[in-house]
């Protein structure tokens, strides 16, 4: 496959995260999750990655590399985005607030 | 060939929605957001088990494909309108396999599924049905089909275009960044081959740029104008974005999108291999 996959809150079986950079988080609007919001990875130099459509529970992860990245989301109920940097392989977590 | 023999807006497809003759049609690799809400009267197809045939690797038959479109209720004459979530890739795919077997009028909704979404436009997740026609079997047109032979010949000779992201041209990575990255095949590009990503052709809702900003993108990356082309990504639905692009919406002649693409390349033995930002 090659199209974004569901976005369960848990990671895929066997994954593994001394090996992937898994970056996760949630859509957040006043607080409260924003399911449905298209989440952007953008690299270090503001280049489309990814994109994913964000569970119901607001939540998205990206599998990319150590490094800078910014995560982007469009919704109805606005937009919004995050810098976050991964320094190793492992699970790195972020919050987008969108208004 | 112009854009609007191409493209529909979102506001024209509100307007037509329930037009005899026009058919919405949701395509997709996953078609359950269909389940959740499509547009009202659209139909569904499966990008991968409708459009792909389910033991060989390859698209499907002239057969399948006129069994298929008979069996969905679209008949030559009407004018079908593709639309799907992935930012249009896989309607995009089905847009170039529908020409391949030769149905005169298909369009895609600029945008898809995010734009119509963003924009809170109304779904509905009412049952579609529609009687069933007789589409006839058409000959594939194949001069907008590349096969593995011919990529490789096309090596320091045509346009080689990859559309997929840097990281996966260099071979840093094998996958798009939303995929575990657990695939066998070798990385890298095709040696000759420009990086320009399918994601520089789209604006952030989903619709393509104009036409203005297209044939800047394209020649600021190198790609040379009257030569033949080849488009390729991972599994040839990336590139279908790209061959709308230059094919269809820059009116191009002689591009062919290379559906083996990678995941076929990059498991050949003995073809050349390049790794890096490209020449």
């Amino acid at each position: 496959m090659c199209g974004a996959p569901d976005q369960a809150v848990s990671l895929p079986p066997g994954t593994d995260l001394s090996k992937e950079t898994v970056l996760a988080g949630r859509v957040l609007a006043a607080g409260q999750p924003v399911g449905g919001a298209f989440v952007r990875l953008l690299d270090g130099t503001g280049e489309f990655t990814a994109e994913v459509v964000a569970s119901a529970s607001g939540d998205f992860r990206f599998f990319a590399a150590p490094g800078t990245w910014t995560v982007r989301a469009l919704s109805r109920s606005g937009n919004g985005e995050t810098v976050l940097t991964a320094d190793a392989p492992g699970l790195h977590r972020a919050e987008i607030a969108v208004a | 060939m112009s854009r609007q023999d191409v493209l529909v807006t979102a506001d024209w497809a509100e307007k037509n929605l329930g037009t005899e003759g026009i058919v919405f049609v949701e395509v997709d690799e996953d078609t359950t957001a269909y389940d959740g809400g499509h547009l009202p009267g659209a139909v569904r197809i499966n990008w991968t088990t409708e459009l792909q045939d389910p033991v060989r690797r390859d698209i499907v038959s002239a057969e399948q494909f006129a069994q298929l479109l008979s069996a969905k209720g679209i008949s030559p004459d009407d004018t079908v309108v593709l639309y799907g979530g992935n930012n249009n890739w896989f309607a995009a795919y089905a847009y170039w396999e529908f020409k391949l077997y030769g149905h005169p009028a298909v369009k895609l909704l600029d945008g898809g599924r995010k734009k119509w979404e963003l924009d809170g436009r109304v779904l509905t997740t009412d049952v579609v049905e529609r009687t069933p026609t007789s589409f006839p079997v058409q000959e594939p047109d194949l001069s907008i089909r590349a096969f593995r032979d011919e990529v490789v010949d096309a090596i320091d000779t045509k346009n080689l275009v990859d559309v997929r992201s840097p990281d996966e041209f260099s071979g840093k990575i094998l996958a798009p960044a939303h995929l575990p990255q657990e695939q066998s095949q070798r990385p890298g590009h095709i040696p000759s081959a420009i990086n320009i990503p399918w994601s520089k052709a789209a604006n952030e809702d989903g619709t393509f740029k104009s036409d203005e900003e297209l044939a800047t993108l394209y020649g600021a990356a190198g790609y040379e104008e009257g030569k033949a082309t080849i488009a390729y990504c991972r599994i040839g639905e990336r590139s279908s974005h790209t061959w709308v692009v230059l094919h269809e919406l820059l009116g191009h002649s002689d591009v062919k999108n290379y559906d083996g693409s990678w995941t076929e390349y990059g498991s050949l033995i003995g073809v050349p291999i390049e790794l890096g930002a490209g020449r």
